[in-house]
């Protein structure tokens, strides 16, 4: 008995009535078809993802191994505690999106993984891509990274080797609020909220670059291999005349014994990292700490392969997204909210991971009794601080006159305005469609989701292409210009399209969705010892560490 | 018919101080608790810690770690059995065991020597005395002549009486010297001419005694136990011959080969020679044994407890302590000779810190890992008495039916994990005792259980005995003190470099023991989960731990929380993957594989260096794995990273130029001070570890910048002791 008590702490639990049953049919041929479509859907995806993780390519690969430096990818591994997981962020940023050029993975790896104990937003440039310089989409990933580590309370690791702003570029790169000086603003501000700013160079870090390392609380520069400086040898020949070599100009011995600008002169790569990991193990209590998950996690009682084929790739192909739930959540137990009520929208409590999750998911087109249960769901969990999950696979807000005489509109704005400012961590999952004002409803990007994936068959766009299609003859006479447009449409809702343009933090696998989510709970979870503030003149924070 | 014992008993001493360390401490005290009777442990300072010291009802610090200022202190043993009250003193093997005047200053203090009268002490330490004793007494001695007429043409004609081969000895000899084998008249003369020359140039005296030499001798020795009414028994007999620089190593009873009435006289004979010097208490009389002409001859009598007294403990099911304690009492024994039993068969092994492939020179060290077999006893198990079928007869007689055996393991050790072994003392680390019916089974258990033996901080003998204890010749009983060298060959195959597999698991362990503990939240209980098909995969390299040893890399593949890909490349350049091995420790030092289809479990122990050691290209300065893998042992090497090792350079002393202690030692002698000029190979500094002096010798010519230890100071291994700066114009 005492062991029922441990297992299932809250009264509710203890009987199975929250169990979700598994009415899927895994040996039916629809079933087998969708599992099939998504399954080579996924292969395309790791396919183009394996090609991504390789950088620049062999060549430039080899270069900076006789150099003796370590690969970005292994200066990462070696930063990482060996066996903590590494969630890594829009991995296929930049595909397909300069034309002529190939920037994998924008040129820059950045994600959330445990050092030395410590969960830290870690951003890795790759010189292996274009000598690691910042692209439009470079400064972006880079910025959504600090914007996770702001929301989170998660240190920061900047592995520095960059030749700065990518020059054609500059004028998508260096001007606007959210450009390259919006880093350092970033990096000035978390440390003045007690969220540590690390650096590693490890090579060249020049220009705007050569910020980074002096923005940083503490910083480690490896000897004869990192360079630190505002211009280059080349430009201060043009510019003054003299005549000199970079390692004097901007070498680890001369910054870290004469100009102060480093703090550790390391050896190589690998001593360099090690110093890092030194640094966060003595963070002290700046950074947060994990909060461990309040019930004993669970494994989900029916297999995640199932996913597959219970969604496929044809979004017109309805599924009730309980069976998604189900393979999902602590022991596929739901405790379901208001479920009668409202049927198009499925909401109910659960747990993942251990930590407690209130979900909002899409089972059809929104009327205004699902807007208002998910409003009131909303705020249930607001009220009692439970994280909320969006399961995304909707349409839109239903349309017609009766639609509108019932007031759709302002039950629509019911659930936008609750979603926009529910007072709790908001995790969002693009499992099917995403399309017009449900978007808004379900937390779409503008709503600022503490993270938000794109399953691999997922869309994303003001609508689907079907209503386009229909709305675009009404408008529009020329036939040709409806077809161009309608492809136009199809290709920019894909999910590769949307994740290249950071529109998401990346693809997830339908089997990989639990883990994901169970680790952004976590993050969410974390004890910060920063407050929430949403202006910063007259706040009183104040500043964070001058570099001396 | 069974003898009338003399009633009343006497009762046991209340309590009882043990003036020894280490296993025959402990081994004295356990039976004195199982007897109730108190006991009182002295200890030397570096012992505080030690087994015996907790084991012991009460403890006293007797001095230094130094033996002949702690445990041969007598003045100080008296001084503790007064403030203790200990009425009795147990003097093990070793140190005071054999000391007459220990016995007799003892016994002027009203305390009781358990062991034999110091007259029989005295009597059986003289070599002469001893052999003229047992002459008389009809014992056998070896044929030869001692005496003082060196004339050659006499010699030869004693030679000629004792029969050849003989041994031309000098008298003053030792370490071989003046000594010659001759195996015909012929020969003498010539031999008999040069052994004087060697002996006067070695020993500034010609003199030569002449022996009988035994050409396949074996060293067989015969316990006998006698009390304080006259009464003295035979516990059979034991065989040593199987040694190693002149120390025995493995030990069995009763010895393979001899027929019932050759075990009879040994036993007579033994027995007569305990009675010749009115013996009191255990004993063991040590004969040769001429394997060709199965005569025998007395050697010696070790008037104490032997270190391989449980063999005999073993097959006569009996307790020698107890009866020691018996005796000293005043109690008479407690079995007629024709009740002792002799039931299967034992050996005992000595687990040393060695290293047998160096001629088997002592290591020294601390006991950083230990894990023993599974002792199935602590003490002999019990046998019924053998039935008498005549009183007081020396024949054997077998009980009817005879007594089933159950296999037992016995382990005699005094030292536990973190010990230091071989420094001051013996590097006796324990004994490992096994018993069953016959002389086959109890090899197989012995095996079984050295393959279950493993000790990781000093070098030992495990794997030679586990060798030995598996060599047909031995297993045939074919054994003569010659053993070790005849069969030195097939001992100490050639060293291989270490296998794939070994490879692979080392790597596994260094990858699995870096999981900290798991807590609940996926950031800890997911492992290394990688998204969208990616995977960690670390490389580690390793090499086998000797000098210039190139590495091989192991890439690991982390594929689930269990699951992994390995990828071994050896340092020759071939490639073996093992895919999908499933793999997890099971304790911080176990780790459970299944590389291939075969799942295996892997004892692996880490050594790390000293914490203070500064990084180098030398392999004691780096992290040691040690893999107990299929009865067999390796260990390999975690190279530092390179930039640890440059980093190494910015220390103290750490350069080319530093002189570490390269054991765990004593400083006997510091030769230099600072600002001194040293030129490459002067002495610099002289250490004692294992009672074996090292000299260390400036690497190079240069000042000395810093000394970092001091006389008569104990250093870890490790410690920095000189540094030598390059001079300018060097």
């Amino acid at each position: 008995m005492a062991f029922e008590h441990e297992t299932f702490p809250r009264g509710a639990r203890r009987y199975n009535v929250s169990v979700l049953p598994s009415l899927v049919s895994t040996s039916s041929p629809e079933f087998q078809a969708k599992a099939r479509a998504m399954e080579k859907l996924i292969a395309e995806f790791d396919e183009k993802t394996a090609k991504v993780r390789l950088g620049g390519g062999a060549k430039a690969a080899e270069r900076m191994i006789s150099k003796g430096k370590k690969l970005p990818r292994e200066r990462l591994s070696l930063l990482l505690d060996p066996h903590s997981p590494f969630l890594e962020l829009s991995s296929l940023a930049a595909y397909d999106v300069y034309p002529g050029e190939s920037v994998p993975g924008a040129g820059i790896i950045t994600g959330i993984g445990r050092v030395s104990g410590r969960e830290c937003i870690i951003v890795v440039n790759d010189a292996t891509v274009k000598g690691g310089s910042y692209y439009p989409l470079t400064v972006k990933k880079h910025l959504r990274a600090q914007e996770i580590a702001r929301e989170h309370g998660l240190p920061c690791i900047y592995v520095v080797e960059s030749g700065g702003a990518a020059l054609p570029h500059q004028a998508n790169v260096f001007p606007d609020r959210e450009h390259f000086g919006r880093i350092f603003y970033n990096m000035a501000q978390m440390s003045a909220l007690g969220i540590p700013q690390i650096a590693i160079v490890h090579g060249i870090s020049v220009a705007g670059g050569a910020y980074v390392p002096a923005m940083a609380d503490e910083n480690i520069i490896v000897h004869e291999q990192g360079h630190i400086f505002l211009a280059g040898p080349p430009l201060v020949r043009a510019a003054t005349g003299e005549e000199i070599d970079e390692e004097t100009l901007g070498g680890g011995q001369m910054h870290s014994s004469e100009s102060g600008v480093t703090d550790h002169l390391a050896r190589d790569d690998e001593h360099a990292i090690t110093i890092a990991r030194g640094i966060v193990a003595d963070l002290g209590s700046a950074g947060g700490r994990m909060v461990e998950p309040p019930q004993t996690p669970d494994a989900p009682l029916y297999l995640a392969s199932e996913l597959h084929g219970i969604v496929g790739t044809d979004l017109r192909q309805p599924f009730d997204m309980r069976d998604v739930i189900a393979r999902i959540v602590d022991g596929s137990r739901f405790r379901e909210f208001k479920k009668e009520y409202g049927s198009t929208i499925v909401t109910g409590f659960a747990n993942i991971h251990g930590y407690p999750v209130g979900i909002v998911a899409n089972n059809g087109i929104l009327f205004s009794p699902s807007a208002l249960k998910a409003t009131h769901f909303i705020q249930l969990c607001s009220q009692r601080k439970i994280p909320l999950l969006f399961l995304v696979n909707v349409t839109g807000y239903m349309v017609g006159s009766k639609a509108e005489r019932g007031g759709i509109a302002k039950d629509g704005a019911k659930m936008v305005r609750a979603v926009s400012c529910a007072d709790v961590p908001k995790l969002t999952v693009i499992i099917g469609g995403s399309f017009g004002a449900g978007n808004y409803g379900m937390a779409g990007r503008a709503y600022s989701p503490r993270f938000l994936w794109m399953w691999p068959n997922a869309k994303v766009s003001v609508m689907g292409s079907g209503q386009l299609s229909q709305v675009m003859q009404q408008v529009s006479r020329d036939p040709s210009q409806h077809t161009s447009l309608k492809a136009e449409i199809e290709a920019q809702s894909s999910s590769l399209y949307a994740t290249a343009r950071l529109w998401d933090d990346g693809i997830l696998k339908p089997m990989d969705t639990r883990d994901a989510v169970g680790l952004a709970l976590a993050l969410s979870a974390r004890e910060r010892g920063v407050t929430h503030r949403t202006t910063w003149d007259g706040n009183g924070v104040g500043f964070g560490v001058y570099r001396m | 018919m069974v003898l009338i014992r003399v009633p009343p008993r006497r009762p046991h001493f209340d309590k009882i101080l043990i003036a020894n360390r280490g296993e025959i401490a402990c081994r004295v005290i356990r039976t004195a608790k199982k007897l109730g009777i108190r006991t009182v442990a002295v200890y030397s300072e570096v012992d505080a810690d030690s087994m015996h010291a907790q084991l012991a009802d009460e403890a006293y610090c007797i001095g230094p770690a130094q033996s002949s200022d702690s445990y041969l202190r007598i003045d100080k043993i008296i001084d503790i059995c007064h403030r203790s009250g200990a009425q009795a003193v147990h003097p093990g093997y070793g140190f005071l065991s054999e000391n007459a005047k220990f016995a007799e200053m003892l016994a002027a203090e009203g305390i009781v020597f358990i062991g034999p009268p110091a007259s029989a002490i005295t009597s059986m330490g003289s070599k002469s005395e001893s052999k003229n004793i047992m002459t008389t007494a009809g014992v056998p001695c070896v044929p030869g002549y001692h005496g003082t007429n060196q004339d050659p043409d006499f010699l030869l004609s004693e030679a000629q009486k004792i029969g050849f081969p003989v041994l031309v000895k000098a008298v003053h000899g030792g370490g071989g010297k003046g000594m010659r084998t001759v195996h015909s008249a012929l020969d003498f003369k010539e031999a008999l001419a040069s052994a004087r020359r060697e002996a006067q140039k070695s020993f500034g005296n010609a003199d030569v005694l002449v022996e009988k030499f035994v050409t396949r001798p074996r060293h067989v020795e015969v316990q006998v136990f006698a009390d304080t009414f006259g009464n003295a028994v035979s516990l059979w007999e034991r065989d040593c011959s199987v040694q190693r620089r002149n120390q025995k190593i493995i030990e069995e009873a009763p010895a393979p080969g001899l027929s019932p009435e050759l075990r009879t006289d040994l036993s007579e004979k033994a027995v007569a020679a305990a009675k010749a010097v009115n013996y009191v208490g255990a004993g063991t009389v040590e004969f040769i044994f001429d394997k060709d002409t199965e005569k025998f001859y007395f050697m010696e009598m070790n008037t104490r407890l032997q270190v391989e007294h449980p063999v005999s403990e073993m097959i006569t099911g009996l307790d020698l302590v107890e009866w020691q304690l018996e005796v000293a009492a005043g109690n008479p024994l407690s079995l007629s000779q024709s009740e002792i039993p002799m039931v299967g068969h034992a050996f005992e092994a000595r687990i040393y810190a060695e290293n047998p492939r160096n001629d088997f020179l002592p290591d020294s060290g601390r006991l950083l890992y230990l894990s023993t077999p599974e002792p199935t006893t602590i003490f002999a198990p019990a046998l019924p008495p053998a039935l008498a079928v005549t009183s007081d007869s020396l024949s054997l007689v077998q009980t009817m039916p005879p007594p089933r055996v159950t296999p037992s393991v016995r382990l005699e050790q005094g030292f536990g994990v973190g010990a230091q072994i071989g420094v001051f003392y013996d590097p006796m680390i324990a004994k490992l005792v096994v018993h069953a019916e016959d002389r086959t089974a109890a090899l197989r258990v012995l095996r079984k259980a050295l393959d279950d033996y493993k000790v990781v901080g000093v070098s030992t003998n495990i794997e030679f005995l586990r060798t030995l204890a598996g060599h047909q010749a031995f297993i045939a009983g074919d054994v003569d003190t010659g053993f070790i060298p005849k069969h030195r060959e097939e001992f100490f195959p050639p060293i291989t470099d270490p296998g794939v597999e070994v490879f692979a698991q080392a790597a596994l362990f260094v990858v699995l023991r870096e999981r900290t503990s798991l807590t609940q939240s996926p950031w800890s209980s997911l492992g290394a989960r990688r998204f969208n098909g990616d995977a960690l995969k670390r490389t580690i390299a390793l090499q086998a731990d000797v000098d210039g040893a190139i590495p091989s890399t192991i890439a690991v593949t982390t594929l689930g929380p269990n699951l992994f890909d390995v990828a071994v490349t050896l340092s020759s350049g071939v490639e073996t993957v093992y895919a999908f091995v499933s793999a997890h420790l099971l304790s911080p030092t176990e780790l459970v594989a299944t590389l291939g289809l075969r799942a295996c479990r892997t004892t692996i122990v880490s050594q790390t260096p000293p914490a203070h050691a500064a990084a180098s290209a030398v392999h004691s300065t780096m992290e040691r794995l040690h893999i107990f893998a299929d009865g067999e042992r390796t260990s390999l090497v975690l190279p530092s990273p390179t930039w640890l090792r440059t980093l190494g350079g910015d220390g103290l002393g750490a350069g080319a130029g530093a002189l570490r202690a390269p054991m765990p030692s004593l400083v006997v002698e510091v030769k230099v001070g600072v600002g001194d000029i040293v030129e490459q190979g002067d002495a610099v500094i002289v250490l004692e570890s294992m009672k074996t002096e090292t000299v260390l010798r400036a690497p190079r010519a240069g000042i000395v910048k810093a000394v970092g230890c001091a006389k008569g100071e104990m250093v870890e291994e490790g410690k920095e002791l000189v540094d030598i700066e390059q001079s300018e114009e060097a």
